[in-house]
């Protein structure tokens, strides 16, 4: 069981900002995202664009605004879950909660901040009636174990990087690789686009374009899928396959988070804006893009004034007798659990001979 | 600059004819959100990058419409429920010379 003061679901901007406001408090914070990396829509879907509304910043990468972020928060050794996403919520008799993965990891915290963004980010899908009907029977969003597909025979659909990247993969490793693309065109890195080519005509992949999967067929595990070429349905064909993979990124979806009884409203948790943002919960509060109460706006700078404000409350929360008064870091410096301590270098007192 | 007149249909089949400013530097899926025609949360997701296809709608009426450029053209490539009268609301600027547009919103991705 991971123990901590603030357990943090969404380690994107405001998440990890957060660490830093709860550190100046002496409160130690873990963070849960369902990416593999920090950062959230930030590193997943924008890190080379640029950013001009944070304060101080004329411009700044999206990436490199994470990177100064993971920076900024080293110190405080925030502790990470990653790639895992938070399925359950369980209150205790002492008002603290324990947050399980759907991996099965427990986290123990007398407070919990959503800071989840638009959502946990999962794979888009094809609108395929009974494509839900063959999931883990045959039919994968994302490959966990290229191994599991050796000598059998797979259809991808898809044509950015990844329909592409697993496509030449398991090239060498299915005994069948059909890519199906809406368009002739593909979208990816040119090493890729390129490597496709020739393993097309080396005979290791096939490609059906412009085509669509429009049907999957089986009984206990998938058999056939149905694919339309030309956007005409009298050119409808089927092909065998043991398994089908489709491949169209991923999209954000508030999951889990939405059935633990937090108040929704406009596919966002409403806060208490004039004191803390806490959730009708005690002891939950949601900061960041994925809150709302009148006047919200979806800002990352938004999301640093909301995090500042949740570690206050979090504080008097986990010490309620402890007297404190927010001090400057100019004038506290920063003390990292780490050890390490900067401050403002001190002025000297010398007279001039 | 004056306003113009847009017709939209929004997921339920109804059409809404609404006033769009010109001079805001709005775009059509900006618009769309400010008359609330589609839940928040529903459209516009990743705020009119083209990495989503929240905004997604389909182009009734013959009006003369900017380009796709490669953002657009990928992200179709990938969406669900495309046509070929198909764009992303978010890619398109709102110009005099889109007075009488007449759109119609794609369904939702679940």
């Amino acid at each position: 069981m991971i123990k901590t003061d603030i357990l943090i679901i969404g380690a994107g901007p405001t998440g990890l900002f957060a660490v830093f406001e709860a550190g100046l408090l002496k409160l130690k914070c873990h963070l849960i995202d369902a990416l593999p990396q920090p950062g959230g829509q930030l590193s997943e879907l924008y890190p080379k664009k640029p950013i001009y509304d944070i304060p101080g910043f004329p411009e700044v990468k999206a990436g490199e605004l994470v990177d100064n972020l993971m920076e900024q928060i080293k110190s405080f050794q925030p502790g990470f879950t990653l790639g895992e996403k938070a399925q359950d919520i369980e209150k205790q008799d002492d008002g603290s909660f324990i947050v399980t993965t759907d991996k099965g990891t427990k986290h123990h915290a007398p407070i919990i901040a959503i800071a989840g963004g638009l959502g946990s980010f999962v794979p888009r899908k094809p609108p395929i009636k009974s494509l839900e009907d063959f999931e883990d029977r045959g039919v994968q969003y994302m490959i966990k174990d290229p191994e599991q597909f050796r000598n059998k025979s797979v259809v991808i659909a898809g044509g950015g990087d990844s329909a592409l990247d697993w496509s030449i993969y398991l090239a060498d490793i299915a005994s069948e690789v059909i890519l199906v693309h809406r368009r002739n065109e593909f979208r990816g890195a040119l090493e890729s686009v390129d490597r496709v080519k020739e393993l097309k005509d080396m005979g290791k992949i096939k490609l059906i374009t412009p085509a669509e999967v429009v049907d999957v067929t089986g009984d206990e595990h998938l058999k056939s899928v149905s694919i339309r070429k030309n956007n005409n349905p009298e050119e409808d064909f089927e092909i065998e396959t043991d398994y089908f993979i489709p491949l169209f990124g991923l999209s954000p979806k508030l999951g889990p988070i939405a059935d633990w009884g937090l108040e929704i409203e406009k596919n966002a948790i409403k806060v208490d804006n004039t004191l803390d943002y806490q959730t009708n919960i005690p002891g939950i509060y949601a900061i960041g893009d994925v809150n709302t109460y009148p006047g919200k706006l979806k800002l990352i700078l938004c999301g640093f004034h909301e995090a500042t404000l949740m570690c206050q409350s979090a504080f008097q929360k986990i010490h309620p007798d402890k007297r404190y008064v927010m001090k400057y870091t100019t004038v506290g410096g920063v003390t990292g659990f780490d050890g390490s301590k900067k401050e403002a270098p001190k002025s000297v007192v010398k007279a001039i001979d | 600059m004056e306003d113009i007149r847009i017709k939209i249909t929004d997921r339920d089949g109804k059409t809404h004819e609404v006033d769009a400013p010109t001079d805001m530097a709005m775009n059509l899926m900006e618009v769309i959100r400010s008359y609330e025609l589609a839940p928040e949360g529903t459209i516009g997701i990743c705020g009119g990058m083209a990495m989503c296809a929240s905004c997604q709608c389909y182009v009734k009426s013959n009006t003369d419409l900017p380009d796709m450029e490669m953002d657009e053209e990928a992200m179709l490539a990938e969406a669900f429920f495309v046509k070929d009268n198909s764009r992303l609301a978010c890619q398109i600027p709102i110009t005099e010379q889109l007075d009488g547009l007449e759109v119609e919103l794609a369904p939702e991705e679940i």
